[in-house]
């Protein structure tokens, strides 16, 4: 494996007396998809929130692209990052959210559209143009100026990965991007994603539930147990073979299928 | 008591000219509050404790005394404070009186509509790496502020409501001119009836806007899907 686009080394964090995460060590490779599995409460969405810097870690350090995350270097040794230089190493990475969080007031075009013009200062016309063009891919060519309120949950969420994908990030986040849809809906995302994982030279890591999807598309699954990472390995072994009980456990609660490729 | 029309019709122009004040003084006030209603909410935002006590003790402490009492303080004993005192024009002490005032309850309109934009913008913003400046200007305040329009308005209404409070310390305006004509000729029902047939013109019909515009802001998008997520 080349060089890891993401590092976690030792990483803690509490919030309040609450210990979520206790120590992780995580390397991610340059083009790697890794599903994020575990019980609710075990800390996933931490993970991938640290890395899009949402929180910061209690302890440990996180590098993105061989760029310490939360620290930068100064004369005194490393110190906490300032908003500047999060910036500069922020730009990396992209995530799509569990609730969409498309902003309201604008068309989905405009959604789009903000991030490459006031971020990257691309040209209107340029941001216009790859705007359009990563809405079509997610299949909506033809909602462009709609408002966010106009569309279905699935929609959102195509626009949600459309606006992350336009500024181009190495790696990805998905955090329970299914969860809050309607079963019904729930495909036309998970389409997306996979093609997304088919085109495969963006890293991806995405919290999911949807077991047989993880299966699928997924070089990597994860196991997250109360914090610590309790199994590491390709999908066929963690949840086609599960060892532990307690990945037992867990994986006995979805019932929807016998995890076998269809 | 005898109602007169010859008073009556005699006192609207006098009264009119007063109505000029009345607006003038109340966009005055007006303006001076909402500029600085933002600079309260700036100033609660620096990054020192006992600094942001201090400025919420302040403001509470501006909402909870009257504004008659304030305007007194600003013009009758501010130009005897040592040092800082200044002697100030009855115009003046009363946009800076009524202004802070209610500067102090715009700010928090302002904070209410802040805290009404879901917490996913803010993050949402940080994900497509806006700068801070970016993420109040493009996102977070192009929401929280058509929310409070109708706050903002109402506080325009009772703010113009609450300008012949001006009056006392001698700002010749509607009031004090149908005082004034009562204490010359001894009527005081006409004038005082005038004025306050002015008010309601003034204020029903920006009342009826207010809604309209509220309306307006509303079409906009669907206000369910804000709240929501």
């Amino acid at each position: 494996m080349s060089e890891p686009i993401a590092k976690y080394r030792d990483v803690h964090k509490s919030f309040g007396d609450v210990e979520v995460l206790k120590g992780i060590d995580l390397d991610i490779g340059p083009a790697e998809k890794v599903a994020l599995i575990g019980p609710s409460g075990s800390g996933k969405t931490t993970i991938i929130r640290l890395l899009m810097t949402l929180e910061n870690p209690t302890s440990g350090t996180i590098e993105v692209n061989g760029k310490n995350l939360w620290h930068m270097e100064s004369k005194n040794g490393l110190v906490p990052a300032n908003e500047k230089y999060l910036r500069e190493v922020r730009g990396d990475i992209g995530m799509v959210f569990q609730h969409f969080n498309l902003f309201p007031h604008m068309t989905i075009l405009e959604n789009c559209m903000t991030a490459p013009i006031h971020v990257k200062k691309e040209s209107k016309a340029s941001a216009r143009k790859r705007s359009l063009e990563m809405l079509e891919k997610v299949g909506l060519g033809d909602k462009v100026d709609l408002y966010p309120s106009q569309l279905s949950g699935g929609q959102k969420q195509r626009v949600a990965m459309a606006r992350a994908l336009v500024m181009r990030p190495k790696i990805m986040l998905f955090d329970e991007v299914t969860s809050a849809l309607d079963p019904e809906l729930v495909g036309e995302v998970l389409e997306v994603i996979r093609d997304l994982a088919k085109e495969g030279d963006m890293a991806m890591i995405l919290v999911t539930h949807e077991m047989d999807f993880a299966l699928d598309i997924a070089d990597r699954v994860l196991f997250l147990n109360d914090g610590v990472i309790e199994a590491d390995g390709p999908p066929s072994e963690i949840i086609g073979n599960p060892q532990s009980e307690r990945l037992k456990d867990f994986l006995s609660r979805f019932t929807s299928s016998n995890y076998s490729h269809s | 008591m005898t109602w007169s029309w010859e008073v009556f019709f005699e006192v609207i122009p006098i009264i009119f000219k007063g109505m000029w004040i009345t607006l003038g003084l109340t966009i005055a006030c007006y303006l001076f509050a909402v500029v600085f209603g933002f600079f309260w909410l700036l100033l609660d935002r620096v990054p020192l404790k006992a600094f942001r006590w201090m400025i919420k003790w302040t403001t509470e402490f501006i909402r909870s005394t009257p504004p008659l009492v304030q305007l007194f303080f600003i013009f009758y004993a501010w130009p005897m404070v040592p040092v800082v005192g200044v002697s100030l024009n009855p115009f003046t002490a009363a946009i800076l009186g009524l202004g802070i005032h209610f500067s102090t309850y715009l700010s928090e309109v302002y904070r209410s509509g802040i805290e009404a934009v879901d917490k996913g913008q803010w993050e949402a913003a940080t994900a497509l790496n806006l700068s801070t400046q970016q993420k109040w200007l493009k996102v977070i305040l192009p929401q929280a502020i058509p929310p409070t329009i109708p706050m903002l308005g109402n506080y325009l209404i009772i703010m113009f409501k609450e300008v012949p409070l001006a009056s006392t310390i001698g700002v010749v305006a509607m009031l004090h001119l149908a005082n004034d004509y009562g204490a010359q000729y001894y009527k005081y029902v006409e004038p005082l009836t005038v004025v306050a047939l002015f008010f309601l013109l003034l204020s029903y019909p920006s009342a009826l806007l207010i809604k309209k515009l509220e309306m307006k802001f509303n079409r906009r998008f669907d206000k369910k899907y804000i709240t929501e997520s």
